[in-house]
């Protein structure tokens, strides 16, 4: 089948849109309402969250205590600068500034590798005194006999959150390979963008989760 | 054009009018007819509906009966509409149809009218629910125990039955059900109850048999693969068969007749087998401990007298007297309040901490895994009893 | 109408050719007609599978097979038809070849997702069939817990065949959303947007709201099977009760997603084939929504005896009578169309008289179960099967075949062969009453569902039954002959057969690759059928 694009004007729009800026703001649309799927998907992990908080006051404060709260802290500050960065990437997409681009996409990366080696020295603490999931948990320190249900509700909700850190770092890559070879410019960053939104996005969640796991009381 | 169009939207209009009274009449009929039917239930049992052995069914078949007739209603007003309309307007070569876009007075009563109808059957529906919900305070009490697959009852005076169950007719009984493995569903078409039983909490159902004999139980949450063998027999006993059952004897739900038929047979029977039955010692049943001692046996060996009395003073600063609690208002710790029911007694021997009660340390440990539901059903039976 | 583009013969069937030319196809049109070809297969083996049920329970005791496997031939025809069949149908189906041609548009906004859409889909459904051949499942279509915790089988590969195709729903309705908002055709207003339209962005917003909380309640459940992470484990301290909410917090929206598209399909057929415009326009667009915003807090209908407590059961009840409102409103509009037509019976107008027959039972003893007392009694019994059938065959896959018949000349460029579609359209409306009423009186009666034996006084009602499924089976097997058949046979459709006034009808059958000859212009509403009644001749669209 053909090329379902064509070029006018040094950049690209699909041919069943009348034009550049029709199809940009046709992507923006779809990308909020992606966004307001994550925020339903996330929404029914919240719902359990309060449910059972409200349910387990006391368990939930107990529990949360043995977070690490200076790691969650400190991962907070660096997603919240790997948006900072995000944000120059767009920025320096939308002036056609190549190496700008790219180097910012990498220190977000870089950024987002810090989170989850952070995340991994968590789990791995967490695994280390038998703080796990439902039928898994193996502590001796925490009594009250919910206190598995938390870390359920932990390793599911922060599991996710990773899982979409993870995601995000596929797209840079895959924004900086299009970068390489020349494919956006002032009149085309669509893609920047929406990644950008993406990543703002997980990082909000963060700042929703961070408190409410680790800072309960 | 306009003009044209608006000229013939009050054609319409009109020649609506001149109908009106005769179809308001007519539903208006059709309305009284509902009434009538659904009054119809209150003393006869219904066609293609079980029989009605409890008030409860009675009144779930007058409003059953007026969906019917409503539905009808609205069946034949819609269908038949629309079947007269096709007929009526065909194509036909030459015929010109007519340009009707909308008419604001139709919508709204099409609108207004099915939304107070609406309202009248939640309002009835609501009416219903609350009476079959509501168990007398005086309600017997069994419990009942759903397991992949059977059903088990346990009375309160100790004995238990498995897949057959007991009750006296015309006497509020409230059934309070849990499950060991998944969840279930009990099931009464003669009575129109039905309610999930779900492991880890209690539930009930109650009601007040007024027709003697068999009523059949079903198991309604599939529940794997024996789930439409998960039946049971209830039987309503009249009041000198409840006695003889009061007096030991054991009884089997298959000698009695299926509800609202003959009884002429099989009465004999039970009558035959009671005679049997008297020469027994009326106090067999006596050898048994009820559900409260067996209760309070467990209440001694599991070791809950170690911080628990029963005569209303606190043992120390160890556990608070279990004596009056059922049934009271507990003050928690966290400052709010609750009424202890049995899954609120539950909890505290499954799961102490989550509700601590006001003044103690949460020092009791979980009995979690620990007690069987037929004893935790004998412990709560107990407790109740500490009046 | 001019034949430009057809007069040399181009378009989207013979566009390109080979079979890597559809596989990879970006064009819409395309990608509808493979959606409609993997929901019939699908139809087909969740219908077999309907045909062992039904054979199952022609007489009491065990007739064909064991209860194991009976539990997972319900499981799979209920999980089959739900979310391979009915909810893909009409959205995706017939949506993906319609919907952007009604608009104007040459495609749809995102169409690599869409090919990308499908492609999910069906990875979701194999995943989900093949759990038939390592064990299969059989905890009901609904999953409910902790039954699904400790079954043993392939729970998981259903239960992840059925979040992968989420995503599939998720995305349809994404695409469809911004291809309304952004592409559609010059003078195509709000106020003119055909209704078809209306209703597919009302599924498509219920799509993309309640489709995440179903993914994530699935890979709970998923999470449940292998890390026993206990938030639906009543052992470990959850609650199962908080999976059917979940659950059908995502599953009653799900019955609007699926029968919101055949009520748009049936508001286009009827004013067609009365030659009439459609009755209350705006009532009926703004119905759609109304349905679709109370579909999102009625769940808990289906939770009036799992003991979510008094106060949630008043609410729900009453909100749920509300529902009927907005669909009543339909309902009326839609008979009132038919008043002073001119009425003519092509198959597209008896599957909607077929709708409108069926859906009305169907929808009124939903009342039934909307009403709590009434409920508590029926819930769980084959009333509630039969009135779900009622509004799930009788009202969705008939508006199915409403909508696949009158599209067919579109698609195909030929005509589909009349008597053959009407001769199956009785067989299916006879079947299908013989079928399902008796199992509202079994029901009544009190026989409980998910049953592979039942007693003995049921019997004549669930033989009527069954009888009546296989006269069900000749009318759907007739009507699938029959358009094969017409594929071959059928007369050369014209661009416009049933002269309908929708942009579809105004580019050539079939329609070439970018769909219009020529840019379509919209200069009026799609249901000005002003000729038939002798006003103003008809104005043309492009
Ligand atoms: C296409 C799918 C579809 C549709 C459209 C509906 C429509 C409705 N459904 Fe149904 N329903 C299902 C699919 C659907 N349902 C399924 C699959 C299940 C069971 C799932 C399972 O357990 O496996 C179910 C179960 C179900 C239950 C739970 C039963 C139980 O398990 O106990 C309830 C309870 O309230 C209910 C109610 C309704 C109502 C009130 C409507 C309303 O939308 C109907 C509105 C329509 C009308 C009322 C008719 C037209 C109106 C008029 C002519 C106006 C005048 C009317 C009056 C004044 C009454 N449905
Ligand atoms: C859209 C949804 C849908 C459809 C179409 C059907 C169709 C049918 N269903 Fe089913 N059904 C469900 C959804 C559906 N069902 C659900 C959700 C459940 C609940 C499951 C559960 O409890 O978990 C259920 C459960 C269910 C039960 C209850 C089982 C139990 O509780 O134990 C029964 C029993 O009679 C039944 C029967 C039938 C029959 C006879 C048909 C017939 O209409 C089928 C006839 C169809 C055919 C014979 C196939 C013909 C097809 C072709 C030839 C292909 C090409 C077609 C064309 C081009 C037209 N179904
Ligand atoms: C180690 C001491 C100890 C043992 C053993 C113990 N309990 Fe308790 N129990 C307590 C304390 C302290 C409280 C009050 C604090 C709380 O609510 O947890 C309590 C509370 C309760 C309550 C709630 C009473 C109220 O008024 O709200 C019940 C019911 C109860 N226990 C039953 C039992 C049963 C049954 C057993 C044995 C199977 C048992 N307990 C064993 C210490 C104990
Ligand atoms: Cu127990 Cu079904
Ligand atoms: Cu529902």
């Amino acid at each position: 089948m053909s090329s379902t694009h064509v070029t006018t004007g040094g950049h690209q729009h699909a041919h069943h849109f009348a034009n550049a800026a029709e199809e940009f703001e046709a992507s923006k649309q779809g990308m909020w309402l992606f966004m307001v799927t994550e925020v339903l998907m996330f929404g029914g992990l919240f719902v359990a969250y309060a449910m059972f908080r409200s349910m387990y006051p006391e368990m939930f404060h107990e529990a949360s205590k043995h977070l690490a709260v200076k790691l969650g802290l400190t991962n907070t500050i660096i997603l919240i600068t790997s948006s900072l960065t995000m944000v120059l990437a767009v920025i320096a997409s939308q002036r056609g500034q190549k190496q700008k681009i790219l180097m910012y996409l990498g220190l977000t990366f870089l950024l987002s590798c810090g989170f989850l080696v952070v995340k991994y020295f968590e789990y791995s603490g967490k695994i280390h005194h038998g703080l796990l999931p439902g039928g898994l948990f193996r502590n001796s320190e925490l009594t009250h006999p919910k206190t598995p249900l938390f870390f359920s509700l932990y390793f599911i909700m922060t599991g996710i959150h990773a899982f979409h850190v993870i995601v995000g770092m596929g797209l840079m890559v895959w924004l900086a390979l299009r970068t390489m070879r020349d494919e956006f410019s002032p009149a085309f960053y669509t893609p920047v963008e929406l990644v950008g939104f993406y990543w703002h996005f997980v990082d909000m969640v963060w700042i929703f989760l961070f408190p409410l796991m680790y800072l309960v009381g | 054009m306009i003009g044209r169009q608006t000229q013939r939207v009050e054609n319409r209009t009109m020649s609506k009018q001149s109908t009106k009274g005769r179809v308001s009449r007519a539903s208006l009929g059709v309305f009284a007819a509902a009434l009538l039917l659904a009054a119809g239930g209150a003393w006869a049992d219904t066609p293609g509906l079980p029989i009605q052995a409890t008030e409860v069914a009675t009144k779930w078949d007058a409003l059953y009966n007026f969906l019917v007739v409503l539905s009808i209603f609205f069946f034949v007003l819609v269908i038949g509409a629309m079947l007269f309309f096709v007929w009526k307007y065909r194509a036909k070569p030459g015929v010109k149809t007519k340009y009707i876009a909308d008419h604001h007075l139709l919508e709204g009563v099409w609108t207004f009218i099915p939304f107070v109808l609406l309202m009248v059957i939640f309002v009835w529906g609501y009416a219903v629910y609350d009476k079959m919900i509501s168990a007398p305070s005086d309600a017997m009490e069994v419990r009942v125990i759903g397991k992949q697959w059977l059903w088990q009852f346990q009375y309160e005076d100790g004995r238990s039955t498995i897949n057959e169950v007991f009750v006296p007719v015309n006497r509020p009984v409230k059934f309070v059900m849990t499950s060991t493995d998944v969840i279930h569903s009990f099931f009464v078409p003669n009575f129109r109850v039905k309610q999930d039983v779900v492991p880890g909490m209690y539930s009930s159902v109650w009601f007040e048999a007024t027709v003697p004999g068999q009523h059949q139980v079903f198991c309604t949450e599939y529940c794997g693969a024996a789930h439409s063998q998960m039946l049971a027999k209830l039987v309503a006993l009249e009041p000198q068969q409840w006695e003889e059952w009061k007096r030991g004897k054991k009884l089997l739900a298959s000698d009695f007749p299926k509800a609202g038929e003959t009884a002429a047979i099989s009465t004999d029977r039970t009558a035959s087998s009671a005679a049997a039955a008297s020469t027994a010692s009326p106090e067999a049943g006596r050898l048994q401990l009820t559900l409260a001692e067996q209760g309070k046996a467990h209440f001694q060996s599991k070791g809950c007298v170690a911080c628990h009395s029963v005569d209303g003073a606190a043992k120390g600063a160890m556990g608070p007297s279990l004596r009056g609690v059922f049934g009271s208002e507990v003050a928690l710790l966290n400052g709010s309040k609750v009424v202890a029911d049995d899954n609120y007694i539950r909890e505290s021997i499954e799961n102490p901490m989550a509700k601590v009660k006001k003044g103690f340390n949460p020092v009791m440990p979980t009995f979690k895994g620990q007690l069987a539901e037929t004893e935790m059903n004998a412990l709560i039976t107990y407790i109740k009893s500490l009046k | 109408m001019a034949h430009t583009a057809n007069a040399h013969g181009d378009n989207y069937l013979n566009h390109s050719s080979g079979i890597g030319s559809w596989l990879k196809t970006l064009d819409h049109k395309r990608i509808g007609l493979m959606y409609l070809f993997t929901v019939l297969t699908y139809f087909l083996i969740g219908g077999l599978f309907a045909l062992l049920i039904r054979l199952e329970l022609m007489f009491p005791g065990q007739t064909v097979i064991d209860p194991n496997t009976y539990n997972k031939v319900f499981t799979y025809h209920g999980a089959i038809m739900v979310f391979m069949v009915i909810i893909p149908a009409i959205p995706a189906a017939l949506g993906n070849f319609v919907l952007p041609m009604m608009v104007g548009a040459k495609d749809v906004a995102f169409p690599r997702l869409n090919l990308a859409s499908y492609y999910i889909y069906v990875l979701g459904a194999l995943i989900a069939t093949s759990a038939l051949f390592y064990g299969g499942a059989d905890t009901g279509w609904t999953f409910y817990t902790p039954y699904s915790i400790r079954t043993s089988g392939a729970v998981i590969a259903v239960v992840f065949g059925a979040f992968v195709m989420g995503f599939s729903s998720i995305l349809t309705g994404l695409n469809f959303i911004v291809t309304i908002h952004k592409l559609r055709a010059p003078g195509l207003t709000w106020a003119r947007l055909p209704l078809f339209i209306w209703a597919s962005y009302a599924t498509s917003i219920i799509q993309i709201l309640a489709t995440p909380v179903l993914a994530i309640t699935l890979l709970l459940l998923i999470f449940e099977r292998v890390f026993q992470v206990g938030i639906f484990d009543p052992k470990i301290g959850g609650d199962p009760v908080l999976f059917q909410h979940f659950f059908w917090f995502y599953s009653h929206p799900a019955v609007y997603i699926m029968i919101l598209p055949p009520m748009g399909v049936i508001s286009e057929v009827i004013p067609v084939f009365s030659r009439k415009p459609i009755f209350g326009y705006k009532a009926i667009a703004y119905s759609s929504f109304g349905i679709a915003l109370i579909a999102f807090i009625v769940w808990g209908h289906h939770l009036f005896v799992s003991g979510q407590g008094e106060l949630a059961n008043f609410v729900f009840s009453l909100l749920t009578m509300l529902v009927a409102v907005p669909t009543g409103v339909k309902v009326f509009s839609w008979v009132g169309t038919m008043y002073k037509g001119s009425i003519r019976f092509n198959a597209p107008m008896l599957y909607a008289l077929g709708f409108l027959q069926l859906f009305v039972i169907g929808g009124l003893t939903g009342v039934f179960l909307a009403t709590l007392a009434i409920d508590v009694h029926l819930t769980d019994t084959y009333f509630v099967i039969a009135h779900f059938h009622y509004v799930m065959v009788g009202g969705a896959l008939m508006g199915l075949l409403a909508g696949m018949h009158y599209w067919f000349p579109k698609m195909t460029g030929k005509m589909y062969l009349e008597k053959g579609a009407r001769i199956a359209f009785w067989w299916i409306i006879a079947g299908f009453n013989l079928t399902f009423f008796p199992q509202f009186i079994v029901g009544a009666q009190g026989m409980p569902r998910r049953y592979h034996d039942y007693l003995p006084e049921f019997s004549s009602l669930n033989l009527l039954s069954t009888v009546g499924s296989w006269c069900l089976a000749v009318g759907f097997f007739w009507a699938a002959i029959n358009l094969w058949r017409s594929l071959k046979r059928g007369e050369k459709a014209g661009d416009n057969p049933w002269h309908a006034l929708t942009l579809e009808w105004q580019s050539p059958s079939p329609p070439p690759h970018e769909n219009f000859s020529k840019d379509p212009v919209v200069s009026s509403w799609p249901y000005d059928y002003q000729a038939e009644a002798g006003l103003t001749p008809i104005q043309k669209w492009t």
